[in-house]
């Protein structure tokens, strides 16, 4: 284990030394590449990875730049049926104008670090690397490290953009194994109003690049950021994300966390509450089945007084699937009258599954109310034969009620359009049988 | 399907034995964590018959609906149960309710982020298919929930709003009987269906039970007090004590109970 650890460190180092651009990008290149120098390789001694093996990641070098994209190779499923959207396409990491809207809207700048003007390169150099802690996960570090290109979002002030923004990052098997960075920027101006989704999809094989993808949300002064991240990748693939935002006076952030597929699945997750009057509110669901694992770390720092957070996470585990949510609510001294709730709710549906949960309340004010909590249960056999007693089969019921753990949140999506396209492909995620499932399905157009 | 053609063709013999039962027991022993709570219990109910069982606090009267729904935990260990010419006891509850069986809760279950109407088309469908039947489309299925819910008295929200979820005692009671109006069983037991309700919705349910009274529909009413069978007027009455029937007959015993208590009847019983 020892020697592909130091092997998957310097093959990291060489990669991004390879891909370092120089320019606006110096700076964050040696400070991520610094800082993952002197970070170990996670192993089960490692605190912040203690329940998620990445011995996948040292089996092959996945240190290595995807090769050039063949287009005709992708099946994956990304536009959502019903919804408007500026649509931006990268595969394994490399931006594809055909695939993508050239559609423009008032008060939105839309573009990539390398096509940016001077006067945009100043703002991503001005924010890039600014939120995105190195030191909190490794794979951000390397993240920064190499970053060379990305997506620039703009939002003028008072601009309520006219529809979402949304950014497909499609994984597909390349000629050998590989590591796709992707990187986005997002800016709101004062009172800008914008939605962004962020999703993950890849081609429906075997998959051999590794996604390591960071967001940065700087929301200004009285704006709002609803943003959604859906991951929906092959079952082989790994993934590792990061979202790292800073809320101003009286912004706020909605945040969707829809967390699918993938054998190891990492998100980290930081709001930072800087002036008084922010918002967060959170949902975030993960259904890791199979042998699956998914680690979810979340961290509010509430910095300033008078700021809200509401988080929510429920996750089912099924088979032999492995969960970790390490949920940490912290409120530094200044943050008076704070309202934060944490809850996280989970259902194991084996006795094989597993989730780790710890949530975290780390308070140093005194005039806040705050309230956090986990549960782990397994399905509520009242009712299951409450649904039996009126003739459902008990599989049936068994998803019924699965899916009802998790509805409350799919219900609280505003974006109609894909709360109805999430239901099959969540309801798919408890048995691909349709006759099972349908009555989940056919609930959203009558009700 | 073949297999039920083939079950039909076998079965022709018995179905003319219990032709006139829609329900019989017989020396019904069961057990809960190994506790026996049913010790021999005995009922014979034909079509179209309303049944009242009463009896005190820890009789057995709600082990009785458990035990026909086959609830997991309650466990047969002697006697039989024939319902409509056939053993229901091996049937898993799924296919109890299939073939007709409809037990009423005494506390229906809240389920959240599980629709009302989500649950009901399920049920119903599953009823439909195992009748031979097609499912409704969704549309038709919307139309009749509706019409069911004014019939019980629900606001049409209800449909909408998970199972049973932060509705009131009253409100609960209703959707039991919405949901026996939707299945159309044989056989319903109500297990006392009338606690926790004030007069009013204590005769809104009376109504709905009453509005499914059929020659082809036979109920068990449980209950502990006389006053719902003011208005649902029972055929037979029957007092369970200790896991027995100790003692029938018509509706005037419900009274003659309500007057002298139960402590006369296991007195007198033993």
């Amino acid at each position: 284990m020892g020697e592909a650890v130091s092997d998957f460190n310097q093959q990291a180092l060489s990669l991004t030394q390879a891909r370092q651009a120089g320019g606006v990008y110096q700076a964050i290149n040696q400070l991520g590449a610094s800082a993952f120098e002197t970070m170990p390789f996670p192993t089960r001694k490692t605190e912040s990875w203690k329940y998620t093996s990445l011995h996948a990641l040292t089996q092959q070098n996945y240190n290595q730049s995807p090769k050039a994209v063949l287009l005709d190779g992708i099946d994956a499923q990304y536009e959502v049926s019903g919804l408007e959207v500026v649509n931006l396409v990268f595969v394994n990491g490399q931006f594809q104008a055909a695939l993508s809207s050239n559609e423009t809207l008032a008060g939105l700048q839309l573009v990539r670090f390398s096509e940016a003007t001077s006067e945009q390169l100043a703002l991503i150099e001005k924010h890039l690397g600014k939120l995105a802690e190195t030191e909190r996960n490794l794979f951000t570090a390397l993240n920064n490290a190499q970053v060379n290109d990305g997506v620039f979002v703009f939002v003028d002030k008072n601009t309520q953009l006219a529809k979402p923004i949304q950014i497909t990052n499609i994984s597909i098997k390349d000629e050998q194994p590989a590591t796709a960075f992707n990187r986005c920027l997002i800016v709101l101006d004062t009172h800008a109003q914008a939605t962004v989704i962020e999703q993950f999809v890849s081609s429906d094989t075997e998959q051999n690049v590794v996604m390591n993808q960071v967001t940065e949300a700087v929301i200004g002064d009285g704006a709002h950021l609803q943003h959604y991240r859906l991951n929906k990748e092959h079952e082989s693939s790994i993934h590792f994300g990061g979202m790292y935002v800073d809320l101003s006076r009286d912004s706020q952030f909605t945040s969707y966390q829809i967390l699918l597929g993938s054998k190891i699945k990492r998100f980290d997750v930081l709001v930072n509450h800087n002036v008084s009057g922010s918002h967060c509110e959170m949902k975030g669901v993960y259904l890791p089945k199979n042998e699956q694992q998914v680690d979810i770390h979340s961290y509010i720092e509430h910095k300033a007084p008078n700021c809200t957070t509401n988080e929510v996470y429920r996750g089912i585990m099924a088979d032999k699937s492995k969960a970790v949510f390490n949920g940490r609510i912290h409120i530094h001294p200044d943050a008076q009258k704070t309202l934060a709730e944490l809850s996280n709710k989970n259902l194991l549906l084996s006795d094989k599954a597993q989730i780790n949960t710890k949530p975290e309340l780390e308070i140093y004010a005194d005039d806040v109310r705050c309230a956090h909590g986990a549960t782990v249960a397994q399905l509520n056999e009242t009712a299951k034969f409450y649904l039996q007693s009126r003739g459902i089969s008990a599989q049936e019921a068994d998803i019924m009620l699965s899916f009802g753990f998790i509805n409350e949140l799919l219900e609280s999506i505003p974006l109609e359009a894909l709360r109805v396209s999430l239901r099959p492909l969540l309801a798919e995620q408890f048995s691909s049988d349709k006759s099972l499932t349908q009555h989940l399905i056919a609930d959203e157009a009558e009700a | 399907m073949c297999k039920e053609n083939e079950f039909k063709i076998v079965g022709t013999g018995i179905a003319r034995k219990w032709l006139n039962r829609m329900l019989s027991i017989k020396n019904l022993h069961a057990s809960v964590e190994e506790k026996e709570i049913l010790k021999g219990l005995n009922i014979e109910i034909k079509p179209g018959e309303i049944h009242a069982i009463m009896g005190p606090n820890g009789a057995g009267k709600s082990t009785l609906g458990n035990v026909l729904s086959g609830r997991e935990g309650y466990e047969v260990t002697a006697g039989d149960v024939n319902f409509d010419g056939k053993n229901i006891l091996d049937m898993d509850t799924e296919e109890r309710a299939r073939e007709g069986l409809f037990l009423a809760f005494q506390y229906p279950v809240e389920i959240p982020g599980v629709s009302n109407l989500e649950f009901l088309k399920a049920s119903v469908d599953a009823v439909r298919a195992h009748r031979g039947e097609e499912p409704m489309d969704s549309v038709s299925f919307l139309k009749l929930a509706r019409e069911k819910c004014k019939a019980v008295n629900l606001d049409q929200n209800f449909l909408k709003r998970g199972v049973n979820e932060g509705f009131s005692g009253g409100e609960k009671k209703r959707n039991e009987i919405m949901q026996m109006m939707l299945l159309e069983p044989k056989l319903c037991i109500l297990d006392e269906t009338d606690s926790g309700l004030d007069i009013d919705a204590l005769q809104v349910v009376a109504e709905g039970v009453n509005s499914q009274r059929d020659p082809n529909r036979s109920f068990i009413v449980v209950t502990h007090y006389q006053r719902l069978l003011d208005y649902i007027i029972p055929d037979y009455v029957h007092v369970l004590a200790d896991g027995k029937i100790v003692k029938s007959g018509g509706k005037e015993l419900a009274l003659e109970l309500e007057e002298k208590g139960y402590g006369w009847i296991e007195n007198g019983a033993v």
